[in-house]
């Protein structure tokens, strides 16, 4: 049967047996689930509309959250999206309206709406809003649900070699891990082969290591739901450099082991509690008690 | 190693997998254990569930679970409004139990024709869940799989019957867990399956001689 226990052996699987990364991720799928691969990726596929569905929902929501914390932000970027001239973004249009997707999607969250936790809830939509940016410049519907499985096989990696959880990992666990899946996804899409998915996994990963889990009152909401917006953004960045041809000086498994190492070194306070980091400023503690009471 | 849709997956309401998916899918368990509907629901929160119920519509996930509403039900954020609509009554308490999951919740169920379930169980994380008492008996039930539960007299010879029926019907037992309150008083089984068992296969093990109950507990 095929299987991988890190991101070298996905590759040199891919390269031995001259397939890209999501066929071995598929094939595993296929021996463990039993199941066949049109199953499998008809799966996906509706996994992809529900993604796309929050999107639409999220770039045009103007609802608050139960707490009253988020809402509205993704709307504002995609209007500042188009602007021109002087006023015209830094980042330009296409990865501004990316921003939105993942922030957008992050709020369909906050107000109950359906969504596809990638790897997680609080990073949901990071993967969708890197996807929705290869659309936006011509990739095929087939593709972006192919390389959801290359997403999901890093994801797997890291699962396995350090944490998705914010209580165990910090937020480098879920915005961090759901970042690489997105990276080196978005390098498959473009064309670039098993080892350059390496690269980007290992410097967009590198680049949010040590990422705490704080969130305000408990609550999925501040940080995170901004923060979708930035980890989107660079998981285009990590994947723009690899394509590059840019390669990361330290592997991406000892990358990956370097995650889990400083996932096990972050005090309890800053992974998932609430009682370090941004919970526990004047401001939070105010929300808190407002939300709560004493 | 996980699965690809443990990672991308699942398809779910927000806000957290834990304190919404996870929680929509114990109150969906605690429904199944009843095993018809509910007209009652008395629910006591622990730990993270008690401080965050709120935010989080743990509340809200919960109702909508013992209203038999999957995970990713969009009617989900109404849940308290449709409880009303349709005779289910509900009431959540704040508690503190001894060395329990920071995300546990205790529900109590009454059902349509006076049946009542006690369930407890805690939302172990990504969704997960894990119900770790049934009516004051121990278990390990983690809804992954579809459940058989008896509750029989603790004697010699009860559960071999039981697994010979099961044997018959070549359903295989993945998981099997046996509770009983004292010696000789009555006894809890429960036998996760690889396949869910046929109303057939349920009600021979009804049957057998000291078996007070069989109910089929279908994977949530």
């Amino acid at each position: 049967m095929i299987n991988f226990s890190n991101l070298v052996e996905l590759i040199s699987i891919a390269r031995e047996k001259s397939l890209p990364i999501h066929e071995v991720v598929i094939a595993r799928e296929m021996h463990i689930s039993l199941r066949s691969r049109e199953h499998i990726i008809k799966q996906m596929a509706d996994s992809w509309m529900v993604m796309q569905e929050s999107i639409e929902r999220g770039l045009n929501n103007t609802e608050k959250s139960l707490s009253g914390l988020t809402g509205g932000d993704a709307r504002r970027l995609r209007l500042y999206s188009s602007k021109a001239g002087a006023e015209a973004p830094y980042l330009g249009e296409a990865a501004i309206l990316a921003a939105a997707a993942a922030v957008g999607v992050n709020e369909v969250n906050a107000v109950m709406g359906r969504i596809v936790a990638c790897p997680t809830a609080g990073s949901c939509g990071i993967v969708p809003a890197a996807l929705y940016a290869a659309k936006q410049r011509g990739a095929s519907e087939e593709k972006l649900v192919l390389s959801l499985f290359t997403a999901a096989g890093i994801g797997m990696v890291i699962d396995q070699n350090a944490s998705i959880s914010g209580a165990s990992g910090g937020c480098q666990a879920e915005c961090g891990t759901a970042a690489a899946m997105a990276a080196g996804a978005l390098v498959e899409i473009a064309g670039g082969g098993p080892e350059k998915v390496g690269e980007a996994v290992a410097l967009s990963v590198k680049n949010l290591l040590g990422l705490v889990c704080d969130p305000v009152a408990g609550l999925v909401e501040v940080p995170c739901v901004k923060r979708n917006g930035f980890a989107v953004i660079e998981a285009m960045l990590a994947a723009d450099m690899a394509l590059s041809g840019i390669k990361s000086v330290i592997p991406v498994d000892e990358v990956i082991g370097a995650m889990d190492k400083i996932g096990r070194a972050l005090p309890k306070s800053l992974r998932e509690t609430s009682q370090g980091g941004l919970a526990v400023t004047p401001t939070a503690r105010r929300i808190e008690r407002e939300l709560y009471g004493e | 190693m996980h699965g690809v849709f443990d990672i991308v997956g699942p398809v779910m309401i927000g806000p957290s997998s834990s304190h919404t998916a996870g929680a929509a899918r114990l109150g969906l368990m605690a429904r199944k254990i009843l095993g018809e509907r509910a007209v009652r629901a008395e629910i006591n929160l622990h730990g993270s569930f008690a401080q965050t119920y709120r935010g989080h519509g743990t509340d809200k996930a919960l109702i909508a679970g013992i209203m038999g509403m999957e995970p990713d039900d969009m009617r989900l954020r109404e849940a308290l409004e449709l409880a009303d609509k349709r005779g289910l009554s509900y009431d959540f308490r704040q508690v503190e139990l001894q060395e329990a999951h920071p995300n546990t919740a205790v529900i109590y169920l009454v059902g349509e024709t006076g049946r009542v379930a006690r369930v407890r169980g805690a939302s172990v994380g990504g969704g997960n869940i894990l119900v770790t008492n049934i009516d004051g008996y121990e278990v390990e039930l983690s809804g992954q799989y579809p459940a058989l539960l008896t509750i029989h007299h603790d004697r010699p010879g009860v559960i071999t019957r039981v697994t010979q029926i099961l044997s018959r019907y070549e359903v295989n037992i993945a998981f099997m867990r046996v509770s009983r309150q004292s010696r000789g008083e009555t006894a809890m089984m429960i036998m996760e399956l690889d396949d869910e068992p046929a109303t057939d296969v349920v009600e021979e093990c009804g049957q057998v001689p000291d078996v007070e109950l069989a109910r089929a507990v279908p994977a949530v």
